[in-house]
């Protein structure tokens, strides 16, 4: 008698002639349902009798408050403790702005970048036959296993004043551009990648058979089931970027008013004793970081529907 | 033509971005050969910071691992009043400066605090200790299971859970024989990558952790305190060692995902 | 069968991983034991928590320290950070025992906190435990040949120094060349003028000193403004520079205290009066500081008297400076950075 069926091992047990009845057969024909209505709203939380998934949101919510909200809560609040004047004067103190501006624009910028790149880059993980590519793979996560300072240093050996490809990044914004875009990497590429290896070949084999070229098949086909994967990927990239600290010290020169980032005026302000002024420019780091992050699950959810 | 100049964009992109850096910082861990790596790493003070590493990392990867399993499949597969917003919210530690991470939770959980002294009242204490350490790698790797495996249980849709609730399993059952297997890969993925930032993490758990040496010193604080002192043997040495577990993490991982998934 | 042995390696690679822990986390905590349980007298355990740069001094003088009868059964806890952190880590409840700053604002916010006694420099060293100057650290044999605060203000020079509102220690560079003007009988206005144009030679600021010593000694600027320990320091790790003491220059003082809920009061203030030792201030002297002792072997190192030579004092304290120059809505050097910004920003 055969196993049950290994979620991922689609490939192989569907070449397979159907057993005997199963638990499995009703499920190996239809086992990857195309392109359902956009989002399924999904299962009530409580069914009569079946209690665990409500369990198990409170647990959620209990782990995200402890660890994250409560927190979080208490840096807002101490935002506030001179008064919604003071917080304004905290977040337009001229260094406070340009640090701001900078971060975000620096942060937008890389998000994009990761989209584009990392998607690419997943792609070219799964699907290429490049040799070495297993390589590569290994290497992906590294940026966020090398301590900040270490990744600033190799970044500022390369790219510094000595570079050895010629290229003098270092000491100017796109110094900062190049630090968040060496933290941010895995992000996109490691949200997509399982999705991609996931793929059902059979749509697109049937479309190719049908004449379509390989970039139809692609925007029709597979670029649809990947964005929810591409928005979390990217959604994660832009809010690293925002709070990166170590690395973008080291290459970019720190200078206040050109290359200061808000991580850095943060710390600052708290070196100076002015707590309240710190949460302050914090907490809009988080709203900002909120408002795009809200905005990304919309724009996915309009393209989802779009199909 | 597409193809070809995909590969040299990604490879270019990661050339510079990736290899280049990963590169050249084991370069200078082994222009002086490989003795004086060994040297650097047997240290007492290089030990110690490895313990306390891996257990911090541990503990804040497995707690992660929990928390985003469960509300992966809670996001994915359930509707629920504020769903939205928690979806929202789980991504936003990160974006969360790590002096910040360490201010917010020394402002909830320090010394100084009603929570705190009630805590440490009863033998427990959470700021400059390694609970606080544990919380705070937590904290910035809070998305990272959760985003890897998300999209895939969108991906593979509920058909075979809901045939397998048709056929009569629980919850639990289902979980265990249907899902857990389909999102192995993903998971496996997730983890590392948790793995990887809770091994790198610097600014929030220096600001937990009270500096102590050879009590609450992290390999990063180590290679900080290295690199300040003139000894970049040391300080790359264990940079070194953190990618080095990085990698043995991800083959582990590779090892345990289904034989299809590794062409 | 094969779902079964998925399972099976799953099983075996999460034993090997928990048994690799458990050593992991039976080796440390047997590691602290050991350490603690074996004296049969009473192990005193001191915490002792200090800025990052006399750590080196710091792991001597406690051997040192730990040889004396009133050292001998004293184990120590040593935390080592930027000066402004452990100050604010031990505000918000990090135990400590002995504690070592850069400057005297780290210690006033904890005799704020109650945690030091407000009578902590009423002793005959002013509460201080090391001295040092500020100075001009330059490449090997000086090829710009910098000699004084104001040759930084000349077209070219590309100055490093960090960022005074990033770290307090940074501060002090500031005030030395500040006060360098106004101590020679120059106006506040002129003094501020001078400054204005330093701070726009500067290319990297950096968040602590001692990152700025690093970006130095990494191939970048002409001349770093840092302390003459820094510069001895990096002289004896090898580092190719030479340093600059100029005539007119800024006393560094370095304080230290017990604190006041210390729980070994006795030992602790052993420890302290330890350090006022010939030995121990020799040994901070074999790292580059100056010692606060009078006549103290000053372990064959070079301490040349500038002939300026003021004090903080002399510029109105720390509490007055700092607000005066450092206020980030309305201090002098606030102002300044914003007018350099400014004229950055229309770029």
């Amino acid at each position: 008698m055969t196993s049950p069926p290994n979620g991922a091992g689609v490939g192989l047990l569907e070449e397979e002639a159907p057993p005997a009845p199963t638990i499995a057969l009703g499920l190996r024909g239809s086992r990857r349902r195309r392109r359902r209505s956009a989002h399924q709203p999904g299962r009530p939380l409580t069914t009569p009798g079946h209690r665990g998934p409500a369990i198990g949101l409170g647990m959620v919510v209990l782990y995200m408050s402890i660890i994250v909200l409560i927190p979080l809560s208490a840096v807002v609040w101490t935002s506030m403790e001179d008064g919604l004047g003071g917080f304004w004067h905290a977040v337009t103190r001229p260094e406070a702005w340009s640090s701001l501006k900078l971060t975000i624009v620096a942060s937008l910028l890389v998000a994009f970048i990761n989209l584009i790149m990392g998607t690419a880059t997943a792609w070219l993980l799964v699907r290429d036959k490049l040799p070495g590519r297993a390589v590569l793979d290994t290497l992906i996560d590294l940026p966020f296993a090398l301590p900040t300072i270490v990744a600033g240093l190799a970044l500022l050996s390369i790219y510094g004043t000595n570079s050895p490809v010629g290229l003098n990044l270092a000491y100017a914004r796109s110094g900062v551009v190049v630090a968040l875009l060496f933290v941010t990497l895995p992000f996109v590429v490691r949200t997509v990648q399982p999705v991609l290896l996931e793929l059902d070949r059979e749509m697109e084999e049937a479309a190719a058979s049908l004449g379509a070229s390989p970039t139809k098949i692609f925007l029709r086909i597979i670029l649809p089931n990947i964005v929810p994967a591409m928005a979390a990927g990217t959604a994660l990239a832009f809010a690293r970027a925002m709070s990166e600290f170590g690395s973008t010290v080291l290459i970019s020169g720190n200078l206040p008013f050109k290359t200061q980032v808000a991580s850095v005026h943060i710390f600052n302000q708290l070196e100076s004793d002015n707590v309240t002024g710190a949460a302050a420019v914090a907490t809009v780091l988080l709203l900002v970081s909120l408002a795009v992050l809200l905005g990304l699950d919309l724009l996915q959810r309009w393209a989802a529907r779009r199909g | 033509m597409v193809r070809t100049g995909l590969r040299i964009s990604v490879l270019v992109y990661l050339t510079m971005l990736l290899v280049l850096p990963v590169g050249i910082i084991f370069v200078r861990t082994f222009e002086n050969g490989i003795g004086p790596v060994i040297d650097a790493l047997s240290t007492a003070a290089a030990m110690h910071a490895f313990q306390i590493t891996v257990v911090v990392s541990f503990y804040a990867v497995l707690a992660n691992t929990l928390f985003g399993v469960t509300a992966a499949i809670l996001l994915v597969r359930y509707r629920f009043p504020g769903k939205r917003i928690l979806n929202a919210l789980i991504d936003l530690p990160l974006a969360v400066s790590p002096v910040i991470v360490g201010l917010a939770l020394v402002l909830v959980y320090g010394r100084t605090t009603g929570t705190g002294k009630a805590l440490a009242g009863i033998g427990i204490n959470i700021i400059f200790s390694i609970p606080g350490m544990v919380m705070a790698t937590a904290f910035v790797s809070i998305p990272l299971v959760v985003r890897a495996v998300g999209p895939v249980l969108e991906e593979i849709g509920d058909d075979q859970e809901q045939a397998a609730t048709t056929l009569g399993a629980g919850p639990v059952q289902t979980f265990l024989r249907v899902t857990l297997p389909s999102i192995r890969g993903a998971l496996a993925y997730g983890v590392v990558l948790a793995l990887a930032r809770s091994l790198g993490e610097y600014g929030a758990v220096a600001v937990v952790s009270g500096r102590l040496v050879g009590r609450t010193q992290t390999v990063t604080l180590l290679v900080q305190e290295r690199y300040q002192n003139f000894d970049q043997q040391t300080a790359y040495a264990c940079a070194v060692l953190l990618v080095l577990t990085a990698v043995l993490a991800l083959l582990i991982s590779q090892a345990l995902r289904p034989k299809e998934l590794k062409s | 069968m094969e779902f079964r042995t998925g399972r099976r390696r799953i099983a075996l690679v999460a034993a090997g991983v928990t048994a690799a822990l458990s050593l992991a986390a039976c080796a440390s905590t047997g590691g602290s034991d050991a350490a603690s349980g074996d004296g049969k007298a009473k192990t005193v355990n001191l915490s002792l928590v200090a800025y990052s740069t006399p750590q080196a001094a710091y792991e001597k003088i406690i051997a040192a320290f730990q040889k004396t009868p009133a050292g001998k059964n004293v184990k120590f806890t040593q935390s080592y950070g930027a000066s402004g952190d452990q100050s604010r880590a031990v505000e918000s409840g990090l135990p400590a025992d002995y504690v070592s700053f850069s400057l005297e604002t780290d210690m006033t916010r904890l005799t704020k906190a109650g945690l030091v006694a407000a009578d902590w420099n009423s002793d005959e060293y002013k509460g201080m435990v090391t001295d040092s100057v500020v100075s001009i650290v330059t490449r090997k044999g000086n090829p710009k040949q910098i000699k004084t605060f104001e040759d930084l203000t000349k077209k070219g020079v590309d100055v490093i120094t960090p960022n005074p509102f990033s770290s307090g220690s940074a501060r002090w560079n500031i005030m030395g060349i500040y006060g360098a003007e106004t101590q020679s009988g120059k106006s506040e206005a002129q003094a501020t003028a001078v400054l204005t144009k330093v701070l726009r030679n500067v290319s990297v600021q950096d968040e602590s000193a001692r990152a700025a010593l690093q970006t130095f000694t990494g191939g970048k600027g002409d001349v770093l403004i840092g302390y003459e320990n820094e510069a001895i320091f990096a002289k004896q790790n090898g580092q190719d520079i030479d340093y600059v003491v100029p005539d007119k220059t800024l006393l560094i003082e370095n304080p230290a205290a017990i604190t006041s809920n210390s729980k070994h009061p006795k030992e602790a203030k052993a420890f302290l009066d330890f350090v006022h030792t010939p030995e121990a201030q020799k040994i901070f002297a074999q790292n580059g500081y100056r010692p606060v002792v009078k006549d103290a072997d000053t372990a064959g190192q070079d301490f040349p008297t500038p002939s300026g030579l003021f004090t903080i004092q002399d510029l109105g304290g720390w509490d007055a400076v700092a607000t005066k120059y450092f206020d980030i809505d309305k201090g002098i050097v606030t102002e300044i950075e914003r007018s350099l910004g400014v004229s950055v920003e229309k770029k």
